[in-house]
């Protein structure tokens, strides 16, 4: 399964969400997109955005000024 | 295009979704409708929704929501947030009906982002758009006599209905056409928020997000001074969004015109200005420990010399003699200066922006 990375380290909210909708246009329904973070919102604003869009987060990796967030994208856009 | 029960084709509306009370109302008034309606969000570069809630150290442990995502979330809509800081820069620097209290541009701001959600409705084939505002809620853009201004600049016309208010309003085209009972939409007005409480308690919203001034920092007597500051500095009316960012964060001193420091206070904001090193010139303690801080603007020897000397003020070494501060160009190249750290007395009040 693929799978691509987004940086959005040194963003701010809600842009990392912004940028992780965009990029979600451009990837296959079951592929995986890994999301670099910085500002902390993301713990709740990407997984908000996945739920109301019919994707799913399958790991939030949090190191100290670091997040990662992995979803994979649902079928419905 | 799904039918209703009724066997009538299911109208399409896009709400604008702030994340207020009036929003999420409006939204549920047009479901209880049968009107599928999604939200659309726009990201300005000034919502109070983001920025800076995650800076602070202090602020991670309770990361604030996205309330726009959260309403959506409570509404079973979809929600699609847009970037509209670039074109939003026009707004915000000539605004053709001037400014609120500060350096908020409501009526205009309305206008720009009704337009862009009818774009939006038209690129997207939906029927019409709702928005959760009410009559004489605000100065601005919510009176009786600047609503139509916003139907009209915004090009929507008749397709822009205010569910909370439409029967205190000339009749709009999703009503004439029978999209929505006309009946069944709402007559408040004024600041009084009763009638919205006793509606979100009818349809069960126990818990919503309740705005005190405007949904931007536009709104916030700081934040517009630092604005207004930074185009002063400047000597005309522009900025960036790292700009905008910056007035979020940080102590902002401006001992000269043509520049200014921007201190971290804790420990988060420090890590934050980090990010943005290759932007800025930028000064550290390096004899002892103390909050980064960049420059913004042009500094000479002289000036460097005064930034660092305040910089190393806000140090642990403030009392010292001497302390050693790093001064890093945006390329990375960094050489050390020891200066004496101003005393409180040394900076005027009016340094502070
Ligand atoms: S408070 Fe800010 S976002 Fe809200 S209408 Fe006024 S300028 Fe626009």
């Amino acid at each position: 399964m693929s799978e691509t990375t987004l940086d959005a380290r040194n963003l701010l909210c809600p842009l990392p969400v912004i940028r992780t909708q965009d990029r979600v246009e451009k990837v296959e329904p079951g592929e995986c997109l890994l999301i670099q973070c910085t500002d902390h919102g993301v713990i709740n604003d990407i997984p908000a955005w996945c739920r109301i869009n019919g994707h799913e987060v399958l790991s939030i990796d949090e190191q100290d000024y670091e997040i990662v967030i992995k979803i994979r994208v649902g079928k419905t856009r | 295009m799904p039918k209703t029960s009724s066997d009538k084709p299911q109208r399409k509306a896009v709400a604008l979704v702030s994340g207020g009370l009036d929003s999420m109302l409006a939204v549920r008034v047009l479901q209880e409708q049968g009107v599928h309606v999604e939200g659309i969000n726009f990201f300005t570069g000034f919502c109070v929704e983001g920025h800076t809630h995650a800076i602070r150290k202090k602020d991670r442990d309770k990361p604030k929501r996205n309330n726009a995502l959260w309403c959506a979330e409570q509404l079973g809509i979809k929600l699609h947030i847009i970037d509209v800081s670039e074109d939003y820069k026009g707004v915000v620097l000539n605004p053709k009906h001037g400014y609120g209290a500060n350096l908020n541009p409501c009526l205009d701001c309305k206008g720009f982002m009704v337009h862009e959600a009818l774009e939006w409705m038209k690129k997207h084939d939906f029927d019409f758009l709702i928005t959760g505002e009410v009559i004489g809620q605000r100065p601005m853009s919510q009176r009786k006599d600047t609503m139509p201004v916003i139907s009209k600049e915004s090009g929507a016309g008749d397709l822009l209905l205010r569910p909370l208010c439409a029967k205190l309003l000339p009749e709009t085209k999703p009503e004439r056409e029978g999209w929505v009972d006309r009946e069944q939409l709402l007559d408040f007005s004024g600041r009084n928020r009763k009638p919205q409480m006793a509606l979100a308690e009818k349809f069960g919203f126990k818990e919503y997000a309740q705005p005190a001034g405007g949904c931007c920092f536009l709104t916030d007597a700081n934040y517009s001074s630092k604005l207004a500051d930074l185009w002063k500095a400047r000597g005309e009316k522009t900025y960036e969004i790292d700009d905008i960012v910056m007035l979020k964060v940080g102590r902002h001193l401006r001992p000269r015109p043509h520049f200014k420091l921007i201190i971290a206070r804790e420990e988060g904001e420090t890590n934050f200005l980090r990010g943005y090193r290759r932007n800025y010139l930028s000064l550290n303690t390096i004899s002892h420990s103390g909050p980064i801080s960049l420059i913004d603007g042009e500094a000479d020897e002289d000036d460097l010399e005064l930034a660092a000397r305040l910089v190393a003020r806000f140090s642990s070494g403030r009392t010292s003699e001497l302390v050693t501060v790093e001064v890093r160009q945006k390329n990375g190249e960094s050489k050390n200066i020891e200066v004496k750290p101003l005393t409180a007395e040394d900076i005027p009040q009016e340094w502070y922006v």
